[in-house]
C-alpha cells in the first residue's frame, strides 16, 4: 500500500517536471527576466495578445479558368488549321461571366463530321462539345469536375506562392492555410505585423511579366488606336497603355493594340534576376520553362521582324523587334524603376499568383493593445483564482490545501501542454482557462461534499474517502465527457478565437480529471495514512 | 464550516412558480428580439444586436495619446469625406480609446479603402496624435459575416445534439431531452438579455454561450446522476420524492460551485476589460440561469413526463445505471 503510494507520488512528480519543462524549457538563468524570456519563447501567444495581422483572401478562381480557356482557344485554332478546316473565328463569348465557354463559328457545313471528330479527339476529356447545327457553330464548355479540380489547384498554388512570399519577407511563425468557412478562401496570419499596407501589396501583387504579340501602335490615344484597326478591336485583341523610352520612344502615354493571348504567360518564367544590360540600363534576365521555351522558339522563329511587347501589371514596358529566334533565356530591358525590377524578380522567383486575391476579412491588432489585453485577462484570472483558493481553505480547512494544490497543478499542466504542442494562447483561450478553474473547483467540491456525507453516515476516514471518491467519480466522468463533447464540437466547427477557447477548455478538463481525481486521491491517501486511529479527516 | 446541511425543500411543489418565472424571462427576451434591432447605419436587421464579426463592415479601434475629443473626431471624419461613420468612446476613459465604425459594404473591394480613409482622416485633420501600436482594425466582408453567423448557429446545434446523444447513451432519452430543453431555455434567456440590453453579439460571445451550454449541462448532470443513484437504491419511493431528495442532497455542491464559478466570472467581468465584456456578461447571466434551470426546469420536466406516462398506464423508465471504470 505504502510502496504503491510512493510510486504514484513519483509518477506525479515526474509528470510535473515534464510539464514545467514544457513551460520554461531549459532555463537560461533564474532571474525573473530570464525565466520570463524562456516562457515567452515556449508559449505562443495569439495575434490578439501580441499584435499582428489576420487576413482572409478570396482567390478569384475564375481568372485561372479564364487563362486555361485562353490557352484552349489557341489550341483549337491550331488544331483546326492543322486539319485543314475552315472557320471564321474561335473566341470566348463572355469572358467575364462565363470564363469556361469557348465558341467556334463559321465552319463549313460539309466538313461538320470532321470538325466534330477533330474537336472530340483533342478536347473531349476536359470539355463538353455541343452545336454543329445549321448555323455551323460549336460550343466547348469546360466540364464541372475539371473546373473544380482546376479551382482547387489554383487555391493550392496560391497558398504555396503566398507562403514563399511571406517567408521572403521574414515574418516569424506565419500561418498560411485554407480557410474552412467558404470556398476558395485562404487565411494568412502574420504575428507582429501591424502595418498591413506594404505586406499586403507584396502578398497580393499579381505582378507578372507577359509577352504579347503587337498588332499595331503606338497610337496617341484609344480612339486613334480603334481607327487604326478599322474602327473596332476584334475580340482576340486588346488595347494597353505604355510609356517610356523603350516602349514608345518618349515619356508620353501611348496606346498599343496587342493579341489578347500572351506568347509567354506569367507562370512560364522559371527564374528572373535583376541586372543591367551592356549599356547599364535596368534589366531583368529571365529563363523560361522547357515547354514555354519550345513554344517561344516556334513563335520567334516564325515572326522574325515582327514586334513583341513586354507587359507588366497591365502596362506595356518594352516593345522589341524580334531579331532572331529565342529559346529559353533572354533579357528584358524595360522602363522599370530599380524597385520595380527588385519586386518583379522577387515575384518571379517565388512564382506568380495563379489568380488575383480579394481580401474579404482583415484584422490587425496593435502590439500595445494586445499587451493591455494580456494584463487585463491575467489580472482577472489571478483575482478569480485567489478568491476561489481562499474560499476553499476557509470552507474545507485541511482538504482546502489539497484542492488548491490540484488547481495549481491543473494550471501547470495546461501551460505545459501549450508549450509542448505549440498551440497558441488567445484571449478567449485565457477565458477558457478561467472556466477550467471553475470546473476544477466543481470536481473538488463534488468529492469533498461526498466525503462529508459518508462521514456523516458514520464511516471511518479510510472508508469515507474511498466511498466519496467512488461516488463522485461517476458524476465527474459524465460532466467532463459532456463538456469535452461540446468543446470538441467547438473545435471542429469553430474558427479563430472560438477554436483557441476550445483547445484550452479541452486540455484543461483532461488535466482536471488527472489532478482532481488522481492527484487529489494520492494526497488524501497520504494524509489518511498518517492519521491516528479514529481521527477524522480535516474537511 | 458547512452550509446547507440537511436541507429539505419540496422543490417540485414550486414548479408553477418556476414555470411562471421562466416564462416571464423567456417571453420578455423573445419580445425584445421581435423588436428587430437595426444597425444605426447600413440598415442590417437582426433579432439581436450583432457585432462587426457577424454583420460585416469596418471597425477601427484607436488609442490616442491624450483624451480624445469625440466631436472633433466626427468633424475630422466629415471633413475627410468618410460617410456614415459612427464614433463612440470605448472602454474606460483613462485608456483614451475610441471606436470608429463604418457600415457593411456590399462590394468586397471597397472594404479596403474604408479603414485607410479613417486612419488617413485621423492623421490629416485631428490634432491629437494616435498611438501607432494601439490600433485595432477589423474589416469583415459581407460573405465572411454570413459564413460566421451560419457557422456559429451550426456549432450550437451540433453541440446540443452531441450532448443529447451522450446522455441518451448514459441515461435515458428523456434525461437527454430534459437536459437539452433546460440548456435551450438558458441560451434563449441569455440571448434575450443581449437583445433587451442592446448589447452586441460577437464571436467571443458565441464562445461564452457555448460555455454556458456546457456549464448548465454539467449542473443538470450532477442532479441527474444523483437521481440515477437514488433510484437504484430505493425503488419503492415515488419519483417525485427521489428527485426532491436528490436536489436537496446536491444543493450544497450546486450553490458552492455556482457561487465560486460566479465569482471567477464576475472578476472577469470587472477586470477583464472591454474586449471580454460581452463574453463575461453572457457568463454572468448564464451561470445564474444555468444553475436555476437544472433545479427548476430539467428535474420537474423529468417528473412531469414520468407522471404523464404513468397516467397512460405505462411503467416508469429507469435510467441505465452504467458505471464507468474507475
Amino acid at each position: 500500500m505504502n510502496k504503491n503510494l510512493n510510486k504514484k507520488i513519483a509518477l506525479i512528480v515526474a509528470f510535473l517536471a515534464i510539464c514545467v519543462y514544457g513551460i520554461v524549457g531549459v532555463p537560461k538563468g533564474f532571474t525573473g527576466k530570464a525565466l520570463g524570456d524562456s516562457i515567452t519563447e515556449r508559449i505562443h501567444l495569439g495575434l490578439d495578445l501580441r499584435g499582428g495581422a489576420h487576413l482572409v483572401l478570396q482567390v478569384v478562381v475564375a481568372e485561372a479558368v479564364g487563362a486555361e480557356t485562353d490557352d484552349a482557344v489557341q489550341r483549337v485554332e491550331q488544331d483546326l488549321k492543322t486539319a485543314n478546316l475552315t472557320f471564321t473565328q474561335v473566341y470566348k463569348p463572355d469572358p467575364v461571366k462565363q470564363p469556361d465557354v469557348i465558341k467556334v463559328e463559321g465552319t463549313a457545313l460539309a466538313s461538320s463530321g470532321t470538325v466534330r471528330s477533330t474537336l472530340d479527339d483533342k478536347f473531349s476529356t476536359d470539355y463538353d462539345l455541343s452545336g454543329g447545327g445549321a448555323d455551323n457553330s460549336w460550343t466547348l464548355t469546360m466540364k464541372p469536375s475539371i473546373e473544380t479540380a482546376l479551382e482547387q489547384k489554383t487555391v493550392d498554388q496560391a497558398i504555396e506562392t503566398i507562403t514563399d512570399r511571406v517567408n521572403a519577407l521574414g515574418v516569424s511563425e506565419p500561418v498560411v492555410s485554407p480557410y474552412g468557412l467558404g470556398k476558395n478562401e485562404i487565411l494568412v496570419e502574420l504575428p507582429g505585423i501591424s502595418d498591413l499596407e506594404q505586406v499586403k501589396s507584396i502578398i497580393q501583387s499579381t505582378a507578372r511579366l507577359e509577352i504579347h504579340a503587337v498588332v499595331g501602335g503606338p497610337y496617341k490615344d484609344e480612339q486613334e488606336a480603334a481607327a487604326g484597326t478599322n474602327g473596332s478591336i476584334p475580340p482576340d485583341e486588346m488595347m494597353l497603355h505604355g510609356s517610356g523610352t523603350l516602349a514608345t520612344g518618349s515619356g508620353a502615354d501611348e496606346v498599343f493594340v496587342l493579341k489578347r493571348v500572351p506568347v509567354v504567360a506569367g507562370n512560364q518564367f522559371r527564374s528572373a534576376d535583376p541586372g543591367n544590360d551592356q549599356n547599364g540600363r535596368q534589366a531583368v534576365h529571365f529563363t523560361l520553362t522547357n515547354d514555354a521555351g519550345d513554344k517561344f522558339y516556334d513563335y520567334t522563329s516564325k515572326n522574325v521582324g515582327q514586334s513583341m511587347a513586354v507587359v507588366m501589371e497591365g502596362r506595356v514596358k518594352e516593345v522589341a523587334v524580334i531579331q532572331s529566334a529565342i529559346r529559353e533565356t533572354g533579357e528584358i530591358v524595360g522602363s522599370f524603376t530599380p524597385t520595380e525590377v527588385e519586386v518583379l524578380s522577387k515575384m518571379l522567383r517565388t512564382g506568380a499568383l495563379p489568380a488575383s486575391l480579394v481580401p474579404i476579412e482583415d484584422r490587425t491588432v496593435g502590439a500595445s493593445l494586445g499587451a493591455d489585453s494580456i494584463r487585463q485577462g491575467v489580472t482577472a484570472a489571478v483575482v478569480g483564482v485567489l478568491v476561489v483558493m481562499a474560499f476553499m481553505l476557509v470552507y474545507y480547512k485541511g482538504s482546502g490545501i489539497n484542492a488548491d494544490l490540484a488547481l495549481f497543478l491543473n494550471l501547470v499542466i495546461l501551460l505545459g501542454f501549450m508549450g509542448f504542442s505549440g498551440a497558441t494562447l488567445t484571449l478567449p483561450g485565457i477565458a477558457g482557462v478561467i472556466l477550467t478553474i471553475g470546473m476544477g473547483v466543481d470536481s473538488n467540491v463534488l468529492i469533498f461534499e461526498r466525503i462529508r456525507e459518508e462521514m456523516r453516515a458514520g464511516k471511518a476516514a479510510v472508508a469515507a474517502v474511498d466511498q466519496g471518491f467512488a461516488h463522485a467519480w461517476t458524476t465527474i466522468f459524465d460532466t467532463h465527457v459532456t463538456t469535452i463533447v461540446s468543446a470538441a464540437i467547438l473545435f471542429l466547427f469553430g474558427s479563430g478565437p472560438v477554436k483557441g477557447f476550445a483547445v484550452t477548455l479541452t486540455v484543461g478538463l483532461a488535466a482536471n480529471l488527472f489532478t482532481a481525481v488522481f492527484v487529489s486521491r494520492v494526497i488524501f491517501d497520504w494524509h489518511v495514512g498518517r492519521l491516528k486511529q479514529g481521527e477524522p479527516v480535516s474537511i | 464550516m458547512e452550509l446547507f446541511r440537511g436541507v429539505n425543500v419540496d422543490w417540485l411543489r414550486l414548479k408553477w412558480y418556476f414555470l411562471g418565472f421562466s416564462l416571464i424571462f423567456s417571453i420578455s427576451g423573445l419580445i425584445a428580439m421581435g423588436w428587430h434591432w437595426e444597425h444605426p447605419v447600413g440598415g442590417v436587421r437582426s433579432p439581436v444586436p450583432l457585432g462587426v464579426d457577424f454583420r460585416g463592415g469596418t471597425e477601427v479601434q484607436v488609442q490616442f495619446t491624450g483624451t480624445p475629443d469625440i466631436g472633433a473626431i466626427r468633424q475630422a471624419m466629415a471633413t475627410a469625406g468618410v460617410k456614415d461613420a459612427t464614433v463612440v468612446p470605448y472602454d474606460q476613459a483613462n485608456l483614451n480609446e475610441v471606436l470608429i465604425g463604418l457600415p457593411e459594404q456590399q462590394d468586397e473591394s471597397s472594404l479596403e479603402a474604408g479603414q485607410k480613409q479613417v486612419l488617413d482622416a485621423l492623421h490629416a485633420s485631428y490634432a491629437n496624435p494616435i498611438v501607432p501600436s494601439g490600433t485595432k482594425v477589423d474589416v469583415v466582408g459581407p460573405t465572411v459575416g454570413h459564413q460566421l453567423e451560419k457557422q456559429a448557429l451550426l456549432a450550437t446545434l451540433y453541440s446540443l445534439l452531441g450532448m443529447l446523444v451522450y446522455l441518451w447513451f448514459r441515461f435515458q432519452l428523456i434525461y437527454g431531452v430534459a437536459a437539452v430543453v433546460a440548456v435551450f431555455h438558458d441560451t434563449l434567456i441569455t440571448v434575450g438579455a443581449f437583445a433587451l440590453l442592446n448589447k452586441e453579439i460577437s464571436l467571443t460571445v458565441i464562445a461564452a454561450i457555448l460555455t454556458l451550454v456546457g456549464y448548465s449541462m454539467n449542473d443538470t448532470i450532477v442532479v441527474f446522476d444523483r437521481i440515477r443513484e437514488n433510484l437504484r437504491m430505493s425503488r419503492r419511493e415515488s419519483l417525485a420524492d427521489v428527485v426532491n431528495r436528490s436536489i436537496n442532497q446536491t444543493l450544497s455542491r450546486t450553490v458552492l460551485t455556482s457561487g465560486l464559478t460566479f465569482l471567477t466570472v464576475l472578476s472577469l467581468y470587472i477586470f477583464g476589460g472591454a474586449v471580454l465584456n460581452g463574453f463575461s456578461f453572457a457568463l454572468v447571466v448564464g451561470i445564474l440561469i444555468g444553475t436555476y434551470s437544472s433545479i427548476a426546469v430539467a428535474a420537474p420536466m423529468l417528473v412531469a413526463w414520468q407522471q404523464w406516462r404513468a397516467e397512460k398506464g405505462k411503467t416508469v423508465v429507469l435510467p441505465a445505471a452504467k458505471k464507468p471504470r474507475g
